[in-house]
């Protein structure tokens, strides 16, 4: 046999060669060499130890598909002769990685494999060929008989006594057991229930991997869609009492999958003869195992209670429920006194020692203290010493309570009380849960309380996201309202920082408890019925945010502008204003200035901001009829009125500041085709030129915003956006034309611009048809001269090209934001300086909001300029930034700053840069296939663009003192 | 294995327990009483032995964690009374227990002048004999004994011990917390099924609310008092509760960023909190988690207190010993404090009656102090309790975790843990005791024995069965060879090769009288015929001597001597055929069928 094999080997090996020759890549010759290279090591491997280093080494490297039936002949045939058990393992393993190789169908190994599984005595290499098996199978999921053979196979050495080759067998079965009854025969139909016997008989196997590897394979069964039968739910049940926590973490998983195939069935509850539906009974026992022995099986067990939502009611609400009793007597729990407190109307006083004494007497015989129910399943998840086990049972606290309000009201006194968690990833979490849910809840006021409490907490991320909380919270009183309110200002006065985050939250706040809010203007406002109070300060943030509360209310609350104010109704006019996205428009009675006001169900079209910005757009395009000084003029209106029209409304600001600076652009282009210098003979006006080559390059900086800035552009705008680019190009190329002397120069210009076009033409072929009439149509048009001409031929058609394009339409893009970025910190208020000795760094915590940016772990960078105009580029880590809400992020993140000594403290600036590359762009573009562009021109950096204000920092490195 | 206690049984305070498990006798914890003090304060030791020395007797003693009520009496024990055996705790009881048992030596004998009580020399040299054992690290005491310490809770460094000699084992679980509070992990123990669980039942008949609500409402009162600019006194006791609640408070201060100052009075806890920075591998999750940052006992918010900082102006927090505010520094601040409204006492735990604590607690407002001073009382006094023992749902979980097959109930009211005891039984099904003090109680035991059994016999039985279930008693022939203390399983052949004896048969023999005319030969065939048809997957032969073997059993026919009519079946087979003898016999006094062919 063997030397038969090797005939084949060799057969095999130089017709390889020999077809390897004919092809005429050098690449493959190398490939043939490879299976006998590793034919002539193993022959001349002397001892097992040998052979093995070999088969390592061989390892290492990759085969092809083509050779890999060769490899494997000889591989077998040494497997044959192998004594050592080591050796043969390897080469079983190399077994199946080889049948693992794409482009291989390993069913021509699958014989020699089962061949040599039954010779084999070692259970390792045994084990290891079932696993080779199992990649043959997996490799091969449409053939039936291979399937059954190998499914046989595994049945047979399911007795072997080593607990691997049981483990292998077993999931060799969960893998390959047979899926479609529909396909196979009735016979064969059979076979397939053996399949869940046979696995399900190994749930009492003696070792607990085998047992793991049984409910695993049982699992995966489930997986490939097999129904799993409903007598397994016993099986599993059984298991949960198990001594090892990986059997018992693998039986909570099989009963949760059971209990979601037969949720309705009925089971019997042992010792009575009462019968419940399953999923309860599943409940209930996985509710047990929250307090097990082993966390990793309670966090198991904690997660998965969140995804059963079959779960009758009374079952679940037992899981926030432990009786608590004191020597025998019922005790109410803290939060069903906290309840009783606020239901009766008595805040909680002076309480005194024995308040909590327990009261009733309880049945000794009624008092379960193991519960096979649910009993108390959350409470105990809930204080677990684990914030593994904590985190997964707030997140299915979440999970149950957003599908049942019931439930939701319920668990609202726990997730309360997590916000108290020692660690803060739990806190925030429940906060975040909380949120979640917030649509089924209303807060007490007592449980407001213990919620407000945390908005002192020092974390930034905790308040931020108390915030959010309280922006879609229910509050239940006036009194509650005045609390948070309260609440809120203390947070302002103590962490200025939150300023923006609490005016929002009161806007919410505001608009959605206008009723509450309407019995505290009064208060609020301090305004006294029959004298004048002084006016508040309107620069305080703490009446801002008053006022923000107090005017969303009114916009759904008639009656309350009745009660502001005169100074209130001009506060109101400035803050609308100044702060419109938190201000709404209100209809007051009597005020001619915001009478206008627009309610808020108008479509944007109708909207007149929106028309407005239409018209004056319109406006402009049609400007190519008037002359030159008045479309500067209209130009340099119609900028002022959109930059006016992008402060006033926050949802135009994008497309207003986009087309605005879209016009400047064309202002500046024209401003620089009027320059006089063109009329002038060439050597006279050297210095002149500077204005049109300072807007050349204004207008280049100026399109690279357009095109990077915004989020929402699209293939329309870009192209327009490019062809302005083109055109500043072109005023570039005709300035330094007209500047330099001698045509050596202008030859790379020339050339360099014509490569540009014909990049543009290449890239934005399929948009051209749009761009009739404009330059770069009439230059494409031209080209084939231009390709032949003279450089001042090429200056000169480009001067007249520019001078006649037309100025094109810039559509609109839908959804357009503009990016934008605001430091928070460092406030850059600070007098006194950062020391730090010379030479050493210094680590500057830098804060940041960052709105509209796309994919900010890579574009957003952080800047540092030193007075020595010296500047540093800084790339924060992926994980400093933070993902709050949709469009927007939060950086956080150290920037260390290091200098040389200085004499005394100077400032640093600090800014926000937005890197961008124009060819990253390209690859998504249909129109250029992929592979063009290698992976390090994508990631590589063109230029920036500050999008931020800079922050200046004070700082003082010191010299090092000796 | 009878355990007997000369402290302890049934009440709370002087633990200590005597078990003797498989030969051995272990001592474990030595605590004393702290309301006696006199003789009965210490556990009486003349019990374990009337006559000779303790160290002779003891193979060891355990001390389950620093708590004086649970080792006390230690040096007494030890020096004293002598006993010179080894001593085993953990490492944090090791390092804290000298402290705190010098610091009550000091009460004792320089305040009260107690003469005849243990030095400062004795405290060292009773240390010297401690063994320091590391969790879950099983330590050999000797040959047979051998104990494993698991983790507890309660206070720093307490642990349960698992004591095994053999197959016998018994859990001593001391003081443990089945919920983690804010410095300390819960107790946890692995399914060990010993014998015999011994665990306290302080809190037999009480199932706790949440630590939450309790930890919520301190914070809350605390933060409101400071922010009132009211200064909050809160007595403790130097170590345990009082490290939880400086943590609960230094993170609370951490979190919302508080600048009231927080003050610990000096003395014996700086030694204290310095051993509870060392052992950070024995509290919670978190610290455990964060101390590479920082270590959570390095209080960045907590200062040392100075008598005189007592008088500073502004809100301020202020943890000062002793926590039933009977004698010391928080008398003394209790005083100066008690007659502004805007303070606070908070009284964390449980006070005993005559003590200025429990006063004010039931609501006196005007105490009489020394000197017929009369104080009033205006400030706020709240009462919180924070108690890390388990409650009744912890201890069934523990029992429920550990499987042991009895339970014994210690350190309890009677009363109380009659409920436990009814509940335990209850519902696992398992046998529990509660004896009183000095009572001792006999568990018998089922020890099981290995057996060695040969690889041959083994698989020549497996192979004759069908498949293996591990679930499922099997019958197994073999010999048992008992041979210096140690068993062994063989074949009967190996057995008499090893013993060198011969082989001797033994046969039964039976006579069955047959009613039939015909002649033996003929009688013999129609026994042959019959079992041959009932026999079916036997080898049944008919001899040409005229006997019938089914198998090896010989069936021969003779005429009755005095009855030509009757006829005498001879049936004979060893002992190893006697299932297939005995059956033979009936099936032929049934008679043979009449079936004449």
């Amino acid at each position: 046999m063997a030397a038969h094999l090797k005939k084949r080997v060799y057969e095999e090996f130089t017709k390889v060669v020999q077809q390897e020759e004919i092809a005429t890549k050098k690449l493959r010759l190398t490939k043939p060499s490879k299976s006998a290279a590793l034919h002539i090591d193993l022959c001349k491997a002397t001892s097992p130890a040998d052979a093995l280093q070999y088969l390592l080494q061989f390892a290492r490297k990759p085969v092809e598909a083509e050779s890999v039936e060769g490899v494997v002949r000889i591989l077998l045939e040494h497997y044959y002769k192998e004594n050592d058990p080591s050796v043969r393992l390897k080469i079983a393993s190399l077994l199946g990685l080889l049948s693992k190789t794409a482009g291989f169908s390993p069913d021509c190994i699958m014989d020699d494999a089962i061949n040599i599984l039954q010779n084999e005595k070692s259970h390792q290499v045994l084990a290891q060929l079932l696993d080779t098996l199992l990649a043959i199978g997996t490799k091969l999921p449409e053939n039936q008989a291979i399937q059954m053979r190998l499914v046989d196979v595994a049945c047979k050495h399911l007795t072997d006594t080593s607990h691997g080759v049981r483990n292998k067998c077993l999931q060799l079965l969960g893998n390959l057991g047979s899926l479609e009854k529909s396909v196979t025969k009735d016979g064969e139909g059979l076979a397939v229930r053996d399949v869940q016997k046979i696995i399900g008989d190994y749930f009492s196997d003696q070792d607990p991997r085998v047992r793991t590897a049984a409910i695993k394979a049982m699992l995966q069964l489930h997986e490939r869609g097999l129904k799993l039968h409903q007598t397994i739910y016993n099986q599993a049940c059984k298991l949960l009492s198990d001594d090892y926590e990986q059997v018992r973490s693998a039986a909570v998983q099989l009963i949760w999958v059971v209990s979601q195939l037969y949720p309705e069935s009925i089971v019997p509850i042992p010792s009575s003869n009462e019968e419940i539906r399953l999923v309860d009974d599943a409940f209930g026992k996985i509710c047990h195992m929250v307090s097990d022995g082993s966390w990793v099986v309670r966090v198991q067990a904690a997660k998965l209670l969140g995804s059963m939502e079959q779960v009758s009611s009374h079952f679940l609400e037992q899981t926030l429920d432990k009786k608590l009793m004191s020597d025998l007597r019922r005790k109410r729990t803290a939060h069903e006194r906290a309840k009783e407190l606020y239901s009766s109307g008595e805040f909680s006083s002076g309480r005194k020692w024995g308040d909590d004494a327990p009261k009733e007497e309880i049945d000794t015989g009624a008092v379960n203290l193991i519960e096979s129910g649910a009993c108390g399943a959350f409470v105990h998840g809930l204080e677990d010493e684990m914030y593994e086990v904590r985190i997964a049972a707030v997140e299915a606290l979440c999970m149950l309570a957003q599908s049942s309000p019931s439930f939701a009201e319920k668990c609202l006194d726990f997730l309360v009380d997590m916000f108290n968690d020692e660690i803060e990833e739990v806190r925030l979490q429940s906060i975040h849960t909380m949120r979640k849910i917030s649509n089924n809840i209303t807060l007490r006021e007592d449980q407001l309380d213990t919620v407000l409490a945390v908005l002192e907490d020092s974390s930034r991320d905790i308040r931020e996201a108390l915030h959010e909380l309280l922006c879609c919270t229910n509050v239940s009183t006036k009194e509650g309202i005045h609390l948070a309110l309260v609440e809120l200002l203390k947070n302002l006065t103590k962490y200025p920082t939150d300023r923006d985050s609490i005016w929002k939250c009161l806007k919410f706040l505001g608009s959605r408890h206008p009723t509450l809010v309407l019995p505290l203007v009064p208060e609020l406002l301090s305004t006294h019925p029959f004298f004048d109070t002084a006016e508040p300060d309107m620069d305080d943030p703490a009446y801002i945010a008053v006022l923000v509360l107090i005017f969303n209310a009114a916009k759904t609350c008639p009656t309350m502008p009745a009660l502001f104010s005169d100074h209130t109704f001009r506060h109101y006019a400035y803050l609308r204003d100044s702060l419109s996205h938190l201000v709404p428009a209100l209809r007051l009675p009597g005020r001619k200035l915001v009478s206008s006001a627009v309610s808020a169900n108008i479509t944007p079209h109708e909207d007149p901001s929106h028309q407005f910005l239409q018209q004056s757009l319109e406006r402009v395009y049609s400007l190519q009829h008037l002359d030159p000084q008045g479309a500067q003029e209209l130009l340099e209106l119609t900028i002022r009125d959109l930059q006016r029209l992008g402060e006033l409304q926050s949802e135009l600001a994008g497309v207003a500041d986009f087309s605005a600076t879209y016009l400047r652009c064309q202002l500046l282009l024209i401003k620089a085709l009027q320059e006089k210098l063109w009329n002038v003979a060439a050597p006279l006006y050297l210095k002149q030129s500077d204005l049109a080559s300072a807007a050349a390059k204004q207008i280049m900086e100026e399109t690279y915003k357009m095109e990077f800035m915004y989020s929402g552009v699209e293939n329309k705008q870009v192209v327009i956006i490019h062809h302005m680019r083109l055109q500043a190009k072109a005023l570039q190329l005709i300035v330094t034309a007209r500047t330099t002397r001698g045509v050596d120069p202008l030859f790379g210009m020339c050339e360099k611009f014509l490569q540009e076009v014909d990049f543009f033409q290449r890239c934005f072929i399929a948009d051209l048809p749009h761009l009739q009439d404009s330059f770069v149509d009439k230059l494409l048009d031209l080209m084939p001269r231009l390709m032949t001409s003279k450089p001042v031929e090429v200056v000169k058609i480009v001067q007249t090209m520019l001078r006649q394009s037309t100025f094109l339409h810039l559509p609109l893009p839908e959804q357009i934001h503009k990016a934008s970025a605001t430091i928070i910190e460092p406030a850059g208020e600070s007098d006194n300086p950062l020391r730090f000795t010379s030479g050493l760094v210094v680590a500057l915590d830098v804060d940041a909001t960052l709105e509209h940016v796309q994919d900010p772990q890579n574009t957003v960078k952080v800047q540092v300029l030193y007075p020595d105009g010296q500047a540093q580029m800084i790339h924060p880590k992926p994980a400093d930034f933070r993902n709050p809400g949709p469009g927007r992020h939060r950086l956080i993140t150290q920037v260390y700053l290091s200098h040389t000594a200085w004499t005394e403290p100077c400032q640093v600036e600090v800014r926000l840069l937005l890197a961008y590359n124009s060819n990253s762009r390209l690859p998504k573009s249909p129109w250029i296939e992929g592979g063009e562009v290698s992976p390090q021109v994508e990631t590589s950096i063109e230029g920036t663009i500050p999008f931020s204000k800079s922050v200046k920092v004070y700082i003082m490195p010191k010299p090092a003192r000796r | 294995i009878p355990p007997s206690r000369p402290g302890a049984g049934q009440d709370v305070g002087r633990s200590c327990i005597l078990v003797s498990i498989g030969g051995k006798n272990v001592m474990l914890d030595c605590g004393m009483h702290m309301g006696f003090n006199d003789d009965r304060r210490f556990p009486d030791f003349s019990y374990i032995t009337r006559n000779g020395r303790l160290t002779d007797f003891l193979d060891c003693v355990i001390i389950s964690h620093f708590h004086l009520d649970h080792c006390g009496a230690l040096p007494y024990f030890s020096e004293m009374v002598g006993y010179d055996g080894p001593i085993y705790m953990t490492h944090p009881t090791q390092a804290i227990c000298p402290i705190l048992l010098e610091d009550y030596r000091k009460i004792a004998v320089d305040k009260k002048g107690e003469a005849n009580f243990f030095t400062s020399q004795m405290i060292k040299d009773c240390m010297k004999k401690v063994v320091a054992v590391h969790l879950h690290q099983t330590v050999q005491v000797d040959d047979e004994l051998e104990i494993k310490a698991y983790y507890a809770g309660h206070v720093l460094g307490a642990a349960m011990f698992q004591i095994k000699v053999g197959s016998e084992s018994v859990v001593y679980t001391g003081d443990y917390n089945m919920t983690p509070d804010r410095h300390l992990g819960a107790a946890w123990i692995d399914k060990c099924r010993p014998n015999l669980l011994i665990t306290e039942s302080t809190y037999a008949t009480t199932i706790r609310d949440s630590k939450r609500c309790r930890e919520r409402d301190f914070l809350k009162k605390v933060h409101e008092a400071v922010e009132r600019g009211g200064k909050v006194l809160i007595p403790v006791f130097a170590l345990g509760r009082a490290q939880e609640l400086c943590i609960l408070l230094e993170t609370f201060w951490e979190r919302m960023n508080l600048k009231a100052p927080i003050y610990f009075s000096t003395g014996l806890t700086e030694k204290a909190n310095h051993y509870y920075k060392l052992f950070i591998t024995w509290t919670n999750q978190k610290i455990r988690k964060t101390f590479v940052q920082r270590n959570m006992f390095e209080f960045k918010h907590i200062k040392a207190f100075d008598r005189a900082f007592a008088d500073n102006p502004g809100p301020m927090v202020v943890f000062a010993t002793p926590g039933m505010l009977h004698a010391g520094q928080s008398l003394q601040i209790f005083r100066k404090w008690a007659g502004n409204e805007k303070n606070m006492v908070i009284m964390p735990g449980y006070c005993v009656q005559g003590t200025v604590g429990h006063k004010i607690l039931s609501g006196q407002r005007k105490l009489e102090m020394e000197g017929r001073q009369v104080l009033e009382v205006k400030m706020q006094v709240e009462y919180m309790s924070f108690s890390a023992h388990a409650d009744a749902k912890g201890i069934m979980q523990l029992v429920g975790q550990a499987e042991p097959e009895n339970v014994l109930l210690v350190h309890g009211e009677a009363k109380k843990m009659e409920f436990l005891k009814q509940k335990i039984e209850q519902e696992f099904r398992v046998n529990c005791y509660m004896p009183a003090n000095g009572e001792t109680v006999t568990l018998p035991t089922s020890p099981s024995i290995p057996v060695g059994i040969s690889l041959g016999l083994l698989k020549r039985e497996m192979a004759q069965g069908l498949l293996p279930d591990a679930k499922k008693p099997r019958l197994l022939h073999g010999t048992l060879i008992m041979k210096d203390s140690n068993f062994r399983l063989v074949s009967s052949e190996q057995a008499l090769k090893e013993l060198g004896l011969a082989e001797h048969q033994l046969r039964f023999t039976c006579r069955v009288h047959l009613h039939d005319p015909r002649k033996e030969q003929e009688t013999a065939l129609r026994v042959y015929s019959h079992l041959k048809s009932v026999l079916k997957d036997h080898c049944v032969q008919h001899l040409p001597d005229g006997s019938v073997t089914v198998e090896s059993i010989l069936i021969q026919a003779a005429a009755h001597s005095e009855d030509p009519g009757t006829k005498v079946l001879l049936v004979s087979w060893t002992y190893q055929d006697e299932e297939l003898g005995s059956y033979l016999t009936s099936l032929l006094k049934k008679g043979l069928p009449q079936a004449a062919s």
